[in-house]
């Protein structure tokens, strides 16, 4: 299956010109051909040109550990490959979004985030008079019929969450079909890349999606060493990974006690919400701030975790440990709970692979796939995490495998501070930016795999900067899962994904 | 059952005192900027030139607007004068854009309450409806932590309301993406009057980390008119908590 790609391992850059340009059939029927077998897509983006735009593809192979990438050149439109390959399906939206090329025979051609485009021109949804469309406003898919109501959220919700706009196609309670609606986040991160790196730019990767910023962080950290040609000290590298885990265990911890919130179930809730800020309060003790911001940067990190810290953290652990198992243990001995998450929000492991998910969501469908593993980096190159699947599919499942990697985050933070190599944490000389390269790097966070890919001009600066963030594998997931439930089913099913929207909006 | 009642028995009384006794932050936490223009060599300007955002001004004298700040400390790290630094006081939250600056050698206040009339309207039940625009969930999340029983805060009548029309005032996070502006303004004029604005957050009061996006406003500022600036990226839950209850006279601004 390698069709003339140019296969990597994560982390890593290597020369634009190293990047084969294909032919147009090589190139999509490439794509075919390969995700027909072992390779996923983990991004599929454009860079508009003169004529046209230049697409690329970064897809992964979990049985050889490696990456690919390929890229072609299409003119004013190219084929549409969704209905062959649903996983493109929003990538192939996008690439006409940002770069005003068409994908012909797309069978959902809609705007993604209703951004402007990253190049001069009109986009395809625009009004006649030329101005921008507005947020949420397009032609949803409707199903017909006397008894069939149209139900519309959004996108400012009932609780302090963000904006989204979700139309469901209900028949009494039952949903035929919901669509979701997003953009309304759209803070325009990725044309302020084009022409970085800046002093700015760690901030922007802190805040593409403010509740994972390790994990976007290390993603950035990651492809600045390799462009820099340095690697981050061992110490440094095994922090990050402290403060990844910490992450994944706050936002695990806050949405299981929100799914015992939304079944009505409180001392799961009310615990979990308390025990949540623990989580975040250790990050906090690392570096200041509950949610990482300021521990990374590139060449390794701004705070250490001296031995005080280190003991302290161990003991706040035990402590979390233990209350968190009473909270948690809960819910499965709870009939009432257990009645609501089974058989809620199916998805099942042909549908899930097909779709392209990815994390605990894609974990929970019997998929067995997680970065840390597959394509390990940082810290996870000499520390395995062991990976954990469930096969059902459903709110059980995802709440289940969250809870069970919780408790491998929790024995991987442990070990970590009980070995931290020795010496500094920051390489302190100025980072350079090798000009004409290419990088790429995916790191697991919480919702799953994160995706960066940097491409540099001539002068070391990023011509295109591209961030997958997991929600944008998984949102669709989220819309099928709700196929055939209730509509009261519908926030239960939700805190289960707990996708990101300006993760999904950048 | 019995495990249930056991759990809640285990797990305890956990709700702050605050602000009956202080609450304690980490050490590493940056709070309150601390400027000490006396150690500033004069012709240096090193701090205000590494700062991303434009947020520290060392003409003579040291001041810095937190209403622009991340918090970040790359500041007081390039400082080699010491001159910088910032303390674990989170008490930062002003009724006024220009009180959020602090000048080296002044004494920095935080919030006044609101005035007799509303007071006695909100002083003892004020409901809130939260939009996000363009917030990156951070500010959110730690807005909706105040919820959890560590915090508590429907114990000073302060709630977060599903509708606007339950509403007393709007609590905006986010730098006000364009695509958000107007369902912003819709939720405004949905509250019914008089009503209060709270903006949390350096998005929300500035643009943030987002500052100068043609995609968004620079925050709510200037497009509605704003009662409470709670500045911080995010804002520690105690520096959101802390300026609701200075607004609402619980605190008063000689407290520290």
């Amino acid at each position: 299956m390698s069709f003339g790609m140019k296969t990597f391992y994560n982390g890593v850059s290597f020369s634009r010109s190293d990047i084969p340009l294909l032919d147009n059939d090589t190139f999509f029927q490439g794509i075919l051909d390969a995700t027909a077998h072992d390779w996923r897509v983990c991004t599929y983006f454009g860079v508009p040109s003169a004529s046209g735009a230049t697409l690329y593809c970064v897809m992964a192979s979990k049985s050889s550990g490696s990456l690919a990438i390929v890229a072609t050149q299409v003119g004013r439109s190219f084929p549409s490959l969704t209905e062959a390959c649903p996983q493109l399906h929003l990538f192939e939206r996008e690439i006409a979004e940002q770069c005003l090329v068409r994908p012909e025979g797309h069978p959902w051609f809609k705007p993604v985030r209703f951004q402007k485009p990253l190049c001069d021109g009109q986009g395809f949804w625009s009004a006649d008079d030329g101005a921008g469309l507005l947020p949420g406003v397009m032609d949803f898919y409707r199903v017909e019929g006397d008894e069939v109501h149209e139900v519309a959220v959004g996108p400012v919700h009932a609780g302090i969450i963000e904006p989204g706009h979700f139309r469901f196609q209900c028949h009494g309670e039952e949903v035929f079909h919901l669509e979701i609606a997003l953009g309304f986040q759209h803070r325009g991160i990725e044309r302020a890349l084009i022409g970085a790196p800046s002093v700015r730019t760690m901030h922007l990767m802190e805040t593409i999606a403010g509740d994972t910023t390790i994990g976007h962080g290390q993603a950035y950290c990651m492809n600045m060493e390799s462009l820099g040609n340095i690697f981050a000290p061992p110490r440094a590298e095994a922090v990050r990974g402290i403060a990844l885990e910490l992450e994944r265990l706050a936002n695990h911890t806050g949405d299981l006690g929100a799914i015992a919130g939304d079944v009505g179930y409180l001392p799961t809730a009310s615990f979990c919400g308390r025990i949540r800020g623990d989580f975040l309060n250790m990050t906090a003790m690392l570096c200041g701030s509950r949610f990482g911001r300021g521990l990374l940067r590139p060449g390794g990190i701004a705070y250490d975790c001296d031995t005080e810290i280190a003991e302290n953290m161990l003991q706040r652990l035990q402590t979390a440990r233990k209350e968190l198992t009473q909270a948690i243990s809960l819910l499965w001995i709870t009939p009432s709970v257990m009645a609501r998450l089974e058989n809620t929000g199916m998805l099942n492991e042909p549908v899930a692979r097909e779709i392209g998910l990815v994390g605990p969501a894609a974990r929970a469908c019997d998929l067995n796939q997680d970065v840390r593993r597959d394509h390990p980096f940082g810290i996870y190159r000499m520390s395995q995490i062991p990976v954990i699947t469930a096969a059902s599919g459903d709110v059980y499942a995802r709440a289940l495998v969250r809870w069970l990697e919780m408790e491998r985050s929790l024995d991987f933070i442990e070990e970590q501070l009980q070995q931290l190599p020795r010496g500094g944490g920051q390489i302190n000389r100025p980072l350079g930016v090798a000009a004409g390269k290419c990088a790429v790097a995916l790191t697991e966070g919480w919702r799953g795999e994160i995706c960066h890919v940097a491409l540099t001009d001539d002068q070391g600066c990023f011509e295109r900067y591209k961030v997958t963030d997991p929600s944008f594998h998984n949102w669709t997931g989220l819309a099928l899962a709700l196929r055939d439930q209730q509509i009261s089913d519908f926030p239960l099913c939700n805190k289960s994904f707990n996708l990101s929207y300006c993760g999904f909006d950048l | 059952m019995l495990r249930a009642i056991l759990a809640r028995c285990r797990q305890g009384h956990r709700t702050m005192a605050y602000p009956k006794a202080p609450q304690s932050l980490p050490p590493r936490f940056r709070g309150l900027p601390h400027l000490d223009a006396a150690r500033c060599d004069k012709a240096c300007r090193v701090c205000a030139e590494s700062c991303p955002y434009g947020a520290l001004s060392a003409n003579g004298t040291l001041s810095l607007d937190m209403g622009k700040c991340l918090f970040c400390g790359e500041c007081s790290d390039v400082c080699g004068h010491e001159a910088i630094s910032f303390t674990t006081d989170a008490c930062l939250a002003s009724r006024t854009r220009e009180g959020l600056t602090v000048t080296s050698g002044e004494v920095y206040r935080p919030a006044t309450a609101l005035g007799q009339e509303l007071l006695r309207l909100y002083g003892r039940s004020l409901k809130l409806r939260e939009v996000s625009a363009g917030g990156c969930n951070a500010c959110e999340a730690d807005t909706n932590v105040l919820s959890t029983i560590g915090w508590d805060l429907g114990r000073f009548g302060i709630q977060f309301v599903a509708s606007p029309r339950h509403a007393d005032g709007l609590f905006v996070t986010g730098p006000v993406s364009e695509n958000m502006r107007l369902a912003l303004l819709d939720t405004y004029a949905a509250i019914p009057e008089p009503r209060l604005v709270i903006v949390a957050g350096a998005c929300a009061i500035n643009g943030g980390p987002f500052k100068d996006h043609s995609e968004v406003h620079n925050g709510a500022d200037g497009l509605i008119p704003v009662d409470l600036y709670v500045p911080g990226c995010p804002p520690s839950p105690l520096t959101i908590l802390d300026g609701l209850l200075r607004l609402l006279n619980h605190i008063s601004w000689h407290d520290k």
